[in-house]
């Protein structure tokens, strides 16, 4: 769907002062970011970035080893980032990039410093209050050479914002043997449009995996980050868990080029319908021989609403190995009688076996941040829309 | 003494309870009928032995008591502890107290092994990794259900979950098959366990009689089973009709010497008085 961004002022919404931290947030607005993932207390993170409309109100790290700043503090110290800044992406691609280059109202830059390995997650927030606010960001995210990082993103909107558009721009860089995990959980809203745009490189031996937890509703998201594998031996794994609730309407997917020798990308999609309709895309392209690819998108559909799966691979080469796997339905019959054979009636069998669905464990999170989703994930079972 | 009897007392002469009765059980699956007039009472305490080739309704037989799909009752009735199931939803049989040993269980991703058994056990209060350890089982607890189980990992899952749900009457389809000869003292133990109790030392199988209240329904070809179980009695199902009731072990030796050729003998036989 396209998107009038004549609806929108980049200037709106509640101006907010800087927060020495996100505990002072007004509990209705923390509750909102818990349920994005955001642990409040910064408890057990290495550091932390938080965006309230357009003001950067928290900018804080603990570890030396991580450079964390808003993206205007970036672009000034380090001359207008001409090798990160609008390098993967395209300024002039469409209206949407054009906007972001025009209206930029924030943004973090992350930078993992060489060989260093941070082992607590690095939380970044986006969080929308007001009324047809537009948010515009950019941000940069550098992993150096032999760097480990977990970033956890949270985007959230407040309550009381009736109607709202994010345009998130990320531009990722992982150099060589590096590797970077970003975690994002969206929180949006009924009339929230939303357009993330994400695109990363990754050098030799280095490793991107991306997790996507979105549980609750939003009016309108699309979203395709591309990740190319550049370096030898590189790897890439996306993982998603999705829940559309009636009212959404999504459209997402994962793309990895694999463009240099004994790369591997892997994408995994785990989607839910209750209601909402879904495109869920995959891309998995090979340049290079030999390499290794894996789509898997399984769709669930309870109560109403579409799925429709759209796997692609590519190759023009010799000697690769891509596959995919994509499945639409209900729940089989045979795994409910299983377990009604146990003594479980239908809608306790049917509700173990959706949060065995939407199971994240595999997503390697912090426990913190697991033990939160899953807890979401058991409320949504409750339910009555399953 | 041949086909269906309803006996009432044990081998020793104790009066017993019936805890298991089918009555002219007629099944259809897709409208193609598999099972053709079933009689048989289980006693509490009982060991009950079905044999039968390939193709002959004894799955379907355990299907149908549990209660799965597709498996429809066209003609008479199963009582469980008194009580008429025929059309009682699987879980209701199940908390009556009737378990299952699938042969081919589904794989359910995202749902743990050990949650699963905690699952099985309802209220009461378990310790599934002590249990676990028993089966040499403890490091799949963590594991998807059946994700990738060899066949016997899947009988050591499916016997785990039932030691945490305890049936009163429990249904094993083939419980030796896939299971390497290593494992298969574990397995038979397991087995005699869930069927028997931990016997006390001392206590004689008549006095256990008495005191024993689950029963169980087995399938087997092989018979391995029987080496690990106190077999009480046997039957052979043939064309979808129960025959030639006698001791198991009997039975088996008979199949092995002759194969299943004699049971159509015996069903044609109006005055059933052809045995094993």
């Amino acid at each position: 769907m396209s998107v009038d961004f004549s609806r929108y002022s980049f200037n709106a919404g509640e101006k907010t002062g800087p927060l020495a931290d996100l505990g002072l947030l007004p509990k209705m607005d923390q509750v909102r970011l818990i349920e994005a993932g955001i642990n409040v207390q910064d408890h057990h993170v290495s550091g932390a970035f938080m965006q309230i409309n357009k003001d950067g109100v928290h900018c804080n790290t603990r570890h030396e080893g991580v450079e964390l700043l808003s993206i205007q503090a970036a672009l000034k110290k380090y001359d207008g980032l001409p090798q990160h800044y609008w390098h993967l992406l395209d300024p002039e691609k469409d209206e949407l990039a054009r906007t972001v280059k025009e209206t930029l109202g924030g943004g973090y830059f992350i930078r993992a410093k060489k060989g260093v390995k941070i082992t607590e997650p690095l939380q970044s927030c986006m969080f929308i209050k007001g009324t047809r606010v537009g948010q515009s960001v950019h941000n940069i995210v550098i992993v150096e050479e032999g760097a480990e990082v977990h970033i956890l993103n949270g985007c959230a909107t407040s309550n009381a914002t009736e109607e709202a558009l994010h345009l998130g721009f990320t531009e990722y860089y992982v150099e060589k043997g590096g590797k970077l995990t970003f975690t994002m959980v969206h929180n949006w809203g009924d009339n929230v449009t939303v357009r993330p745009r994400s695109a990363g490189i990754v050098e030799s031996g280095g490793e991107f995996q991306s997790n996507y937890i979105l549980l609750k509703t939003v009016g309108d998201l699309a979203m395709y980050p591309v990740i190319k594998l550049v370096g030898e031996n590189a790897v890439s794994r996306f993982n998603s868990v999705i829940v559309a609730p009636k009212g959404s309407n999504l459209d997402c997917g994962n793309r990895i080029e694999l463009n240099a020798k004994n790369t591997r990308g892997e994408v995994i999609a785990r989607v839910l319908t209750v209601g909402g309709k879904v495109v869920s895309r995959g891309y998995i392209g090979a340049e290079a021989s030999p390499v290794k690819g894996h789509l898997e998108c399984k769709g669930l559909i309870l109560g109403g609403g579409s799925i429709h799966t759209i796997p692609e691979l590519f190759s023009c080469q010799d000697g690769v190995e891509l596959s995919h796997e994509a499945a639409v339905g209900k729940i089989a019959q045979e795994e409910i009688e299983y377990l009604m054979a146990r003594g479980l009636d239908e809608d306790e069998a049917t509700s173990t076996i959706v949060r065995g669905f939407l199971n994240v464990d595999i997503m390697g999170l912090p426990d913190q941040l697991q033990k939160a989703m899953n807890e979401q994930i058991a409320t949504l079972n409750a339910s009555s829309a399953l | 003494m041949c086909c269906t009897t309803s006996k009432k007392t044990t081998a020793a002469g104790v009066m017993t309870m019936k805890m298991l009765e089918i009555h002219d059980l007629h099944v259809s699956i897709g409208g193609t009928p598999v099972l053709k007039g079933v009689n048989l009472t289980i006693n509490a305490g009982e060991t009950f032995i079905l044999f039968g080739p390939n193709g002959s309704g004894k799955t379907s037989l355990l299907m149908t008591l549990m209660g799965i799909s597709g498996y429809e009752v066209t003609q008479g009735s199963i009582v469980f502890k008194g009580q008429d199931i025929t059309r009682a939803p699987m879980y209701e049989r199940a908390r009556l107290g009737i378990g299952i040993s699938f042969q081919r269980p589904p794989t359910i991703r995202g749902l743990s092994t050990g949650k699963l058994v905690e699952l099985c056990a309802r209220d009461q209060k378990v310790d599934v990794p002590a249990m676990a350890r028993k089966l040499n089982f403890d490091t799949f607890l963590d594991r998807d259900v059946n994700a990738g189980f060899s066949g016997g990992e899947i009988k050591r899952s499916e016997l785990l979950q039932l030691m945490a749900q305890r049936p009163d009457l429990i249904l094993f389809d083939e419980p030796e098959s896939g299971v390497d000869l290593e494992n298969m003292s574990l397995v038979g133990n397991t087995v005699h366990e869930l069927l028997e109790g931990e016997s006390p030392k001392g206590v004689s199988l008549r006095q256990l009689g008495r005191v024993r209240q689950t029963c169980g329904l087995i399938i087997t070809h092989t018979g391995y089973i029987l080496q690990y179980v106190n077999a009480h009695r046997g039957q052979v199902l043939y064309h979808g009709k129960l025959c030639c009731e006698a001791n198991p072990h009997e039975i088996l030796k008979h199949i092995q010497k002759h194969g299943y050729h004699e049971c159509l003998r015996c069903l044609s036989t109006d005055d059933k008085e052809i045995r094993l």
